[in-house]
């Protein structure tokens, strides 16, 4: 995909960070506040999408490519099983091995394995979102070079 | 709590005149952005009602989703032929419209009224949620009292991007040559 | 009456409206629509059921606050004026499978059109031969 022009370049590349640190912020405070792993997830993958729209999709894949994204995506998977199976040292699946804070002050390692959830269902989230539409937009990107008319200068 | 209802109405009203025309414009550019506006209507109507945690999730989701649906729609032609009627279709469809319509009137008698759901969360919920240490109620119930719903849905999720990597996957293979 | 039921019944049309997309139309675009739209219409059902009228002032969010303390009257007052936390933890599900499965119908829809030329279902399901 040929990308867009140099002001879009600039200004992503300025924004991406703050973009990435919003969607890292909901993720972490999600059981302080409205949010939660689902929202930060999307919100992130959304951002990645910016970049991909931006910069094409052949300048990305150089970078972070497509086995990257299946790689963080399986990671995310298993770090959820991996919080519910520790569970069995203090009893049941999905049991809290962790102590809670019983006096909910909003500090950040209340809540037991809460935050370890929120934090693999994000990463799961984000880089599954991320991955599909990469591939999605290669996938337009052979198909356009395959056919091979002019359909306008629209990416 | 009648401005509440008023906003409510008119979001709604808003709502049902977007998916409207979503589904009855030929454009299909033009039906994709009232989808999004269908999406930001609902994203109000969840803040108007005091659900924050949806309106945030829905917006984004709702963002994600629209420009999905713009990347195919745009620059690819589109030669269908206009919907025929005839009147057996016409009578099925408006059978079908009627029964519906019949059954939920008949079975919204016996729902709860608007504004007084019966469920209370259960009394044990609320006792353990003080206990639970998450502030967030919402997110006590997804990640605590119902972390098995959370992981089926993690479950149909990656099913789901696993049928979009194998759908996708010969993508570099010319299929014209 | 009306009061009570006319939000679920304009639920009920919304979804009336995506199921006639889905069984009329003959572009696969404004099926994957249709799909979309009751999508939305069930989701707001299931928050509206949720809806509580506050008791006083407008409503919010079911988020405990430090001076709440260990009171179960307070926690009772903050979920009397809130939507009930259960409804609202299956939406935010229900909201993040939808885009997964939208993302898989336009993948599809991107693969027939790459096949057929054509996004119209009649040609697609024509018998060859």
């Amino acid at each position: 995909m040929r990308g867009m022009t140099p002001i879009v370049k600039t200004i992503t590349a300025l924004l991406i960070g703050f973009i990435m640190l919003f969607g890292f912020y909901i993720i972490l405070t999600g059981h302080l506040s409205p949010g939660g792993g689902f929202a930060g997830g999307v919100i992130c993958a959304a951002g990645l999408l910016l970049v991909v729209l931006a910069f094409g999709a052949d300048t990305v894949k150089e970078r972070m490519g497509h086995n990257m994204a299946v790689l963080w995506e399986g990671l995310g998977a298993i770090g959820f099983l991996a919080v519910a199976l520790l569970g069995f040292i203090t009893g049941t699946f999905f049991a809290h091995f962790l102590p809670q804070d019983v006096g909910f002050s909003f500090k950040l390692f209340t809540g037991g394995s809460i935050l370890y959830q929120n934090l693999a269902i994000g990463l799961k989230v984000g880089a599954g979102l991320f991955g599909a539409f990469l591939m999605l937009a290669a996938f337009r990107e052979a198909e356009r070079g395959g056919r091979g008319n002019g359909e306008g200068d629209r990416s | 709590m009648s401005e509440t209802l008023t906003l409510l109405y008119g979001v709604m009203a808003f709502m049902l005149i977007a998916a409207i025309v979503a589904v009855e414009t030929r454009d299909l550019l033009s039906s994709v952005l009232c989808l999004g506006a269908l999406g930001f209507g609902l994203a109000l109507v969840d803040l108007i009602v005091g659900a924050p945690d949806l309106a945030l999730t829905q917006v984004v989701v709702e963002i994600f989703a629209v420009v999905l649906l713009i990347r195919t729609v745009v620059a690819r032609e589109d030669t269908t032929k206009e919907f025929i009627r005839d009147t057996p279709h016409v009578a099925a469809m408006g059978a079908v419209i009627m029964a519906i319509l019949l059954g939920a009137y008949i079975c919204f008698q016996q729902l709860t009224p608007f504004g007084d759901p019966p469920m209370i969360m259960g009394a044990s919920y609320m006792r353990a949620a003080q206990q639970a240490g998450a502030t967030n109620l919402v997110t006590a119930v997804l990640l605590d009292f119902r972390a098995y719903d959370t992981l089926g849905e993690a479950t149909v999720i990656f099913a789901a991007i696993m049928g979009c990597y194998a759908l996708l996957r010969t993508s570099g293979k010319k299929e014209h040559s | 009456m009306t009061h009570t039921v006319l939000p679920f019944v304009l639920c009920v049309v919304l979804f009336i409206i995506g199921l006639y997309a889905i069984a009329v139309k003959k572009n696969l675009i404004k099926v994957i629509i249709g799909i979309i739209v009751m999508h939305n219409a069930v989701n707001m059902f299931l928050v509206l059921i949720g809806f509580r009228v506050p008791a006083s002032g407008p409503a919010i969010a079911p988020i405990m606050t430090p001076e709440m303390g260990h009171r179960d009257e307070a926690v009772r007052a903050l979920l009397s004026h809130s939507v009930d936390p259960v409804p609202q933890a299956l939406v935010l599900t229900s909201i993040v499978i939808g885009l997964s499965v939208v993302a898989l119908m336009v993948v599809m829809a991107l693969r027939l059109h790459q096949k057929y030329g054509t996004f119209d279902l009649t040609q697609i399901t024509r018998l060859k031969g």
